[in-house]
């Protein structure tokens, strides 16, 4: 299987993806945003439609268009006073709208769209593996810099102000860091299943994690081994990875739950 | 003596309804003032005013000297805030993680903690005897232990100001008294100023030096004594109040 070029690509870019989703799954459920990867998941299907429409190469459109998603999400939770779900369901609604539409209007792309629906990591490109990888480095190394304001930020945002952290900006840095997360995300498991990437290996951490950290490297681990599962059995039973992916994660999930159980 | 908290003419509300207004009271270094008043008088809008959580706001208000709006020492104020309040119980912390964070205010970017922030720690949480909890879960501790986590954070600072917001509401009656002798001690060996937002007036009359009465604006500030001897505070409250607040304190 490892002697497959492309086996070893969806390797090495999912591997990567699922631990920046992990990482930052761990900071969207604690912070209670969990949805917001389903929104601009939805939100970079309207932009990868948009891009097919006018014959651009998805991901130069699909991530400035999810940033500034993600920025609109923020200011109007804030300005508007709404509670951040009905946000995330405003931008996640006219996102999949907008590609709903596009795609009605052109017969022409309706197939590429249909893989950006349900993700093809067994298709990624060399030059996405690397991408991939670059944009973990640059995650990587914000969080460990700014792990300690992240930490405090998601425990208790008023006292986070309070000793002086910068919660503002720092909620915008964690969503900007989402939107361009998701995007790469989008190519592996698809719009539908991206959300799943975020919350489900966050999830599984918190079952059995004794503190933060743990938490983080707990998440880590179930986001890539649901990755190495998946692609596996995909290869195996020539299942859809994307799909396979998830029920791999699910399947940590249950694991970690029952494990928590027999553990108290 | 340069007061701690200098606060003039204070008026702060969320749209057209003023929930503090005319606000004045100057708090001087060593002092231990209760912040007291019916509910949705404006204590902890009050709090959060001054600790920069909530604005913008009219008037003067100058925290060690200096314009609270150019203010940026927090880690001379150690802030424990209602225990109910935004904390998320599920938060994965350990007692040592969320102490540490209390140390935060005074690093500079990357804020990375180092061998004497651990030893600070352990110093703070061997003074509110959770030393052995320190490797827990915070939402895995009961209130009182949560609460001296919490008051553990607020200390770790070494701060020279302490801002209370109900901090004896989750406590059992014998934590509640180690509680007070404990804060008694910073106050009396180690000078630090206490401000504390209670219902409590009877039990804080016992330490408290000054009584800060709110009802959007400022009801009475001064001594215990005086308010409790004071012929125009029993007119305003009626005597069988200003008993009430008093009578442990007789």
């Amino acid at each position: 299987m490892f002697s497959l070029g492309f086996v070893v690509r969806a390797f090495v870019a999912g591997a990567f993806i699922a631990a920046l989703c992990a990482i930052l799954g761990n900071f969207l459920v604690l912070k209670k945003l969990s949805l917001i990867g389903d929104g601009l998941s939805h939100v970079s299907f309207g932009a990868i439609a948009l891009a097919l429409f006018f014959g651009v190469y998805p991901l130069l459109v699909a991530i400035p268009l999810v940033l500034a998603a993600s920025y609109f999400v923020l200011k109007l939770s804030q300005r508007a006073k709404l509670y951040g779900d009905a946000a995330i369901g405003i931008v996640s609604a006219v996102g999949v709208s907008i590609g709903v539409m596009l795609a009605s209007l052109s017969n022409g792309f309706n197939v590429d769209l249909f893989a950006y629906l349900f993700g093809n990591i067994l298709a990624v490109s060399a030059a996405e593996v690397w991408l991939s990888i670059g944009l973990s480095a640059v995650v990587l190394l914000a969080i460990f810099l700014l792990f300690n304001d992240l930490m405090v930020v998601s425990f208790d945002e008023d006292y986070a102000k309070m000793v002086g952290v910068k919660a503002s900006r720092l909620n915008l840095m964690l969503t900007w860091l989402t939107a361009i997360t998701v995007v790469l995300a989008v190519k592996v498991v698809g719009v539908m299943l991206v959300s799943a990437l975020l919350i489900l290996p966050a999830v599984s951490a918190l079952q059995l994690a004794k503190s933060f950290r743990a938490a983080m490297a707990l998440a880590v681990g179930a986001g890539v081994l649901s990755v190495l599962i998946g692609i596996t059995i995909s290869v195996y039973a020539d299942l859809p990875a994307g799909a396979t992916i998830v029920l791999a994660n699910f399947a940590i999930f249950l694991v970690s739950l029952l494990w928590r159980k027999v553990l108290r | 003596m340069t007061p701690i908290i200098n606060v003039k003419n204070l008026c702060f509300g969320y749209g057209s309804d003023d929930i503090l207004y005319g606000v004045t009271f100057s708090i001087t270094p060593g002092d231990y003032v209760a912040l007291s008043g019916p509910n949705g008088a404006g204590k902890s809008t009050l709090i959060k005013v001054l600790l920069g959580l909530a604005g913008p706001y009219r008037g003067k208000i100058e925290l060690f000297g200096q314009n609270r709006k150019l203010f940026n020492d927090w880690g001379r104020i150690g802030y424990l805030p209602q225990q109910s309040n935004n904390y998320n119980p599920l938060f994965p912390a350990t007692a040592r993680e969320v102490v540490r964070m209390g140390l935060l205010a005074g690093k500079s970017f990357p804020k990375i903690f180092n061998a004497a922030d651990n030893e600070r720690v352990s110093v703070v949480m061997k003074l509110m005897g959770i030393e052995k909890q320190k490797n827990k879960m915070v939402g895995e501790l009961s209130g009182g232990q949560q609460q001296k986590v919490f008051l553990a954070r607020a200390l770790a600072s070494n701060p020279s100001l302490l801002v209370l917001d109900e901090p004896s509401s989750a406590l059992d009656p014998l934590s509640r008294d180690s509680f007070f002798a404990l804060l008694e001690e910073l106050n009396q060996e180690h000078q630090t100023t206490v401000i504390m937002v209670t219902h409590d007036t009877p039990q804080i009359g016992r330490y408290a030096k000054t009584l800060l009465y709110l009802d959007k604006k400022v009801v009475f500030y001064g001594g215990f004594n005086d308010f409790c001897q004071s012929p125009d505070m029993g007119g305003y409250f009626g005597s069988y109040s200003q008993h009430l607040i008093c009578h442990q304190h007789d």
